[in-house]
């Protein structure tokens, strides 16, 4: 296997690790801890009074439309990070060039503030 | 890590080593987060002692606290979705871990090296925010929905004034190897004088000041802590936890916020290194062993440096408004880490 999937590899049984160490804290917990459950106590905690209705309520996401703004930003991200890399090679080409995107981008996030949608709805 | 030990470990052991590693430097950090800062540092601004009964100045008190939660009865809402329920704590740690193996420790102390190792941090540390949801969309709560909506809300605004700020990095370093980045910090020179290399803290001190800001907001520590706001929502997200699945969402918060200092630490800070110049090391060869001794120590140093700003601005003040973060990361951070950008860009080529 390749260094490259081997440090890949190494990812994962990070991620195991992670997952072990909790199901084994969890596990040494579960010999330990009392449980003794009750109507009450397994009721949804409303601040003391019998929970209203469902507990899925209804929330108004207020803040859906920066989310596209998010990706539209995270995207140009993605393009930014190899210029960035090899902006010495470029030189005053890839200046220019990613001086040009950027001012779009920024024509962007003008547009959207003027539409007032940088603004809490 | 392994050019040490003069026998040959085979890869299974080699696996072995580096998740120890990883668990040392996930929960060695925490715990000291913990004591130095939560119990000791908050009472002092506080005026207060905090622990002192476990052991000398209350230092066995992290012990007494898990030995208390290992007890506590596991508690799970009838209504909640269970399986996700249990899950979400996991997920959020594992973001943690996963967040840990691109940190280098040293010349050889490193558990991968990636070529794109600031994308994999990046891309890696918003993993936690799907645990968040989980948990609290899966509690039942409308505490815990609300919580967690906000969670997201606030990761997705402060993700991208992070990943802008880190540009500057890159642009300046030319890699995104954040082994090579170190390297870069520590054997260039400015204007000339080599005694301290070039810390980007100094050439990059709008992005390191958008950094800090952002992991705060992304650690969702005062004044950013709108997503667990007890005063308004009892503990947001976390609400339904009980017992030992709430210490590791705890355990997850504050090992995050070691290993982000980490990550800063490496790519403003000069990570593991110290100015080459003073050794006259001039390559990653020349670097001697011992640093990789060394290396650790000295990553855990500045990781306490930054992690002590962060708690600093975290006990000083009050929480911001919903609507007054999201302004803040659109209108401010993000037009000031493009400019940032673009000026970073134009003194590399003119220089």
């Amino acid at each position: 296997m390749s260094t490259f999937l081997r440090s890949f590899l190494t990812v994962v049984w990070f991620g195991l690790a992670a997952v072990l160490i909790a199901g084994l804290l969890l596990w040494v917990s579960s010999l330990l801890r009392p449980s003794k459950p009750g109507r009450e106590k397994l009721l949804t905690y409303e601040s003391g009074v019998d929970p209203v209705g469902e507990g899925w309520s209804q929330s108004q996401v207020r803040y859906y439309i920066f989310a596209l703004l998010f990706v539209i930003f995270d995207v140009e991200a993605v393009f930014i990070f190899p210029w960035a890399t090899q902006l010495e090679r470029y030189g005053m080409f890839g200046l220019v060039e990613m001086g040009i995107f950027v001012f779009v981008l920024l024509l962007g996030l003008v547009y959207a503030w003027r539409k007032g949608v940088l603004r809490w709805v | 890590m392994f050019a040490l030990l003069a026998v040959e470990i085979p890869y299974w052991g080699q696996s072995l080593l580096r998740v120890l590693g990883g668990l040392v430097a996930v929960l060695l950090p925490a715990g000291t987060i913990v004591y130095l800062f939560l119990f000791k540092m908050m009472s002092f601004m506080q005026s207060r002692l905090g622990p002192m009964e476990a052991g000398p100045y209350g230092s066995l008190q992290l012990v007494a606290e898990v030995g208390k939660w290992l007890q506590k009865e596991d508690i799970q809402p009838e209504s909640a979705d269970k399986p996700i329920f249990k899950m979400a704590p996991i997920v959020v740690l594992m973001s943690t871990f996963l967040l840990v193996v691109v940190v280098p420790f040293g010349p050889d102390a490193w558990f991968t090296d990636f070529e794109t190792g600031v994308f994999y941090a990046l891309a890696v540390s918003s993993i936690s925010v799907l645990g968040i949801l989980m948990a609290g969309w899966s509690s039942a709560n409308k505490y815990s929905l609300l919580g967690g909506l906000r969670a997201a809300g606030q990761l997705i605004a402060y993700e991208l004034p992070m990943v802008l700020a880190v540009m500057g990095v890159v642009i300046q370093a030319g890699t995104m190897n954040l082994q090579q980045i170190v390297f870069a910090q520590n054997a260039s020179s400015m204007f000339g004088f080599d005694g301290v290399g070039n810390p980007y803290v100094l050439t990059q001190f709008v992005g390191f000041v958008v950094f800090m800001i952002a992991i705060q907001a992304e650690l969702t520590q005062a004044p950013f802590d709108m997503p667990i706001a007890e005063s308004e929502l009892v503990s947001g997200y976390m609400t339904e936890y009980s017992g030992f699945r709430f210490l590791i969402f705890f355990i997850g918060e504050f090992a995050t916020a070691g290993v982000f200092a980490m990550i800063a630490s490496t790519l403003f800070l000069g990570g593991w290194g110290i100015p080459f110049a003073w050794f006259g090391w001039t390559s990653m060869d020349d670097v001697s062993n011992w640093m990789n001794i060394a290396g650790p120590i000295i990553v855990i140093t500045k990781m306490l440096v930054l992690t002590f700003l962060i708690m600093w601005v975290r006990f000083t003040y009050p929480r911001f408004r919903e609507d007054q973060l999201q302004r803040f990361a659109w209108k401010v951070l993000i037009p000031v880490s493009l400019a940032n950008i673009m000026a970073t860009a134009v003194l590399k080529v003119a220089f």
